[in-house]
């Protein structure tokens, strides 16, 4: 399907707004953290795309997540991730573009017992 | 003695329109009218369009000129009586600001949307509605920018108003809507914005609006509401009219005209979020639930019209049902997003009270127990803390209705709904299906989508922290955002409070 334009070069003429060479050598990354939505939609973050997963999870996850009650319980073993909407194990040495996070990616995951405040997945 | 030739309105209005569609003879007729046939849309016999209204230009005037007398006069009186402090609570005017900031500057879109409409359609009769319509809407948005210019005296949040539409995050919600209303061939802007919206939603808009300043003692809003509704019902007739008259005009417009319903249904739904959460949050005073007015007005009303229109082989909206569904989630969702977000915004907001929250939990018995009055007070009890929740990291949004991907999976509300498109080698993500379908209708034209997170991050909106980006807003950092409580409204309404308890001793 396309665009119903006057222009019949219209969709030559498209400039797309979230191009990679945008964003000063930085991704977009979303990370959503399931069955806690007091966060109201996954976070998104501008990351180099060399980062390593693991400074993902140790630096970024705890600063915008950690005020959740349920954050300090996590058994970071037991986490499910996914990428894109496929099951992984990331490698935490490993880069995010390593690990298959590309530009407007999006990691969620699920931390397995816990299912927000009073189990309301809030 | 000969008595002045009076003339019927219906001659009158034959003599207005006469002429104007005269058959060009100097320019070829597509270069008159260049975005006529574009979009698909067929029209064999534009004489086959029966103007509802035959309003002359000069009873036109006469008309408005009455309303606008009478509207004024009431506002006078409002300003000399200080009739802001007989409002029900203060909280109110946070309703009137999202009203200035997020549907005002609709109503000039609007004005500009018919203005190019009343244009480029080749029928006269159309044209002319259109016209006024143009007019009607201009009137809209300067009678509403007049009428809370009074609050703006007093109340933080108000004098930004248009700068903030076009740069606020949330506000890029309906801007964008009428943006894309206003890029679409004048057909579909006619089906978007005469029907769809007009016809179809605004009931959901203004009622609220309306009754809401009703019930909590703000006249002057009641009163330019009165003065918009003669317009409306013009407004509404116009929408009918159109999608009649193009469906009767060719076989071949039905599966264009459907496409353009079920989008501008979906878009006007997402926008009308905006709407629920202010019926259930925003009014101290509250009318009914949203869920109630999304009864009445669209599973009701809107079930009969589409009864009508059945015999032209239109069908309901595609995800009507689901937009019933979510009538249960629709304003604790939006109204969570904004408590946690309300640093960046141009009003205030504040956590259920217990009262309120049981009125909540009776009006949406399989819901708000389940999901969200736990989320409150999980909130309420960070506050008690000391650690009110902000949330510190911008949210993902949907790059159709640009709204923060909020809303949760039909059938799992406690998961969110994410869905994802690939469009030359980018992916898109959106809030839903409905969102969904209207990105792949279209990528060439959302892929362009200016999404207000994205260009936080480009660098775009005055800088990277959060006080370069308010500054850009020009939204006023500890007057204009945060918690009610503690703001600069909420001191001048308790001494204005005090002092009226002095006075009655
Ligand atoms: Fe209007
Ligand atoms: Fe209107
Ligand atoms: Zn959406």
């Amino acid at each position: 399907m396309s665009v119903v334009a006057l222009d019949k070069q219209y969709a030559d003429k498209v400039e797309i707004r979230d191009r990679l060479e945008n964003f000063h050598g930085n991704q977009v990354v979303y990370v959503h953290w399931e069955d806690h939505l007091m966060f109201c939609a996954a976070l998104a973050f501008p990351l180099p795309p060399g980062m390593p997963f693991g400074a993902l999870v140790k630096e970024i996850l705890p600063t915008y997540y950690g005020m959740h009650p349920d954050f300090a319980k996590i058994d970071w073993s037991k986490v499910r991730w996914m990428i894109d909407g496929i099951e992984t194990s990331p490698r935490l040495e490993a880069s995010l573009q390593d690990n298959g996070v590309g530009h407007k990616s999006i990691i969620r995951f699920w931390t397995p017992g816990l299912d927000g405040y009073k189990h309301s997945r809030s | 003695m000969n008595a002045p030739l009076k003339l019927g309105l219906k001659q009158r209005y034959s003599l207005l329109t006469s002429g104007l569609d005269w058959t060009p003879s100097y320019q070829p007729f597509e270069k008159i009218y260049p975005y006529a046939e574009f979009e698909g849309i067929k029209i064999h016999d534009w004489s086959k369009w029966e103007d509802p209204f035959r309003l002359t230009m000069d009873a036109y005037w006469k008309f408005q000129a009455e309303k606008e007398r009478k509207l004024y006069a009431v506002l006078d009186s409002f300003a000399q009586n200080n009739g802001q402090m007989n409002l029900s609570d203060v909280r109110y005017v946070n309703a009137l600001k999202l009203f200035l900031t997020g549907v005002s500057p609709l109503e000039y879109q609007a004005h500009r949307g018919f203005a190019h409409v009343g244009r480029h359609v080749p029928g006269v009769g159309p044209r002319i509605a259109a016209q006024m319509q143009s007019l009607d809407e201009l009137r809209h948005v300067q009678t509403q920018v007049h009428t809370l210019s009074h609050y703006n005296k007093f109340f933080d949040g108000f004098s930004e108003f248009r700068h903030m539409h076009d740069r606020v995050w949330y506000l890029s919600v309906p801007k964008s809507f009428f943006d894309d209303a206003r890029t679409a061939g004048p057909f579909e802007y006619f089906i978007a914005i005469g029907f769809a919206f007009e016809y179809v939603l605004t009931n959901l808009l203004f009622v609220p609006f309306m009754s809401g300043a009703a019930y909590n003692g703000d006249l002057a809003t009641v009163t330019f509401g009165f003065s918009a509704q003669s317009d409306e019902s013009r407004h509404m007739t116009l929408g009918i009219e159109v999608i009649k008259f193009l469906l009767e005009q060719d076989p071949g417009n039905l599966p264009i005209v459907q496409k353009w319903v079920d989008k501008w249904f979906w878009r006007g739904h997402r926008v009308l979020g905006l709407v629920a959460m202010m019926m259930d949050y925003m009014l101290p005073k509250k009318i009914m639930s949203w869920r109630e007015a999304w009864e009445i007005y669209f599973t009701e009303a809107g079930g009969s019209l589409f009864e009508d229109l059945a015999r032209y082989g239109l069908k309901v909206p595609k995800y009507a049902d689901v937009a019933t569904a979510e009538a249960d989630h629709l304003s604790h969702q939006n109204w969570a997003t904004f408590y946690q977000y309300c640093h960046a915004a141009g009003f205030h907001t504040w956590l259920p009270s217990a009262e309120e929250m049981d009125w909540l939990s009776e009006k949406y018995p399989t819901t708000f127990d389940k999901y969200y009055r736990p989320r409150f007070e999980m909130w309420a009890e960070m506050e008690k803390e000391g650690k009110r929740f902000y949330n510190n990291a911008l949210p993902q949004l949907c790059s159709v209705c640009q709204i923060p991907m909020v809303y949760t999976e039909h059938g799992d509300h406690g998961a969110t709904s994410f869905r994802v498109s690939d469009y030359k080698g980018e992916k898109y993500h959106t809030c839903s299906d409905g969102c969904k379908d209207i990105f792949d209708g279209e990528p060439e034209k959302y892929s362009q989508a200016w999404l207000p997170v994205h260009q936080i991050f480009q660098g775009n909106c005055g800088g990277a922290g959060l006080e370069d980006v308010l500054k850009w807003y020009k939204l006023n950092l500890g007057a204009d955002n945060l918690q009610q409580a503690g703001s600069p409204d909420q001191k001048l309404w308790d001494e204005w409070m005090a002092a009226k308890d002095k006075v009655a001793g």
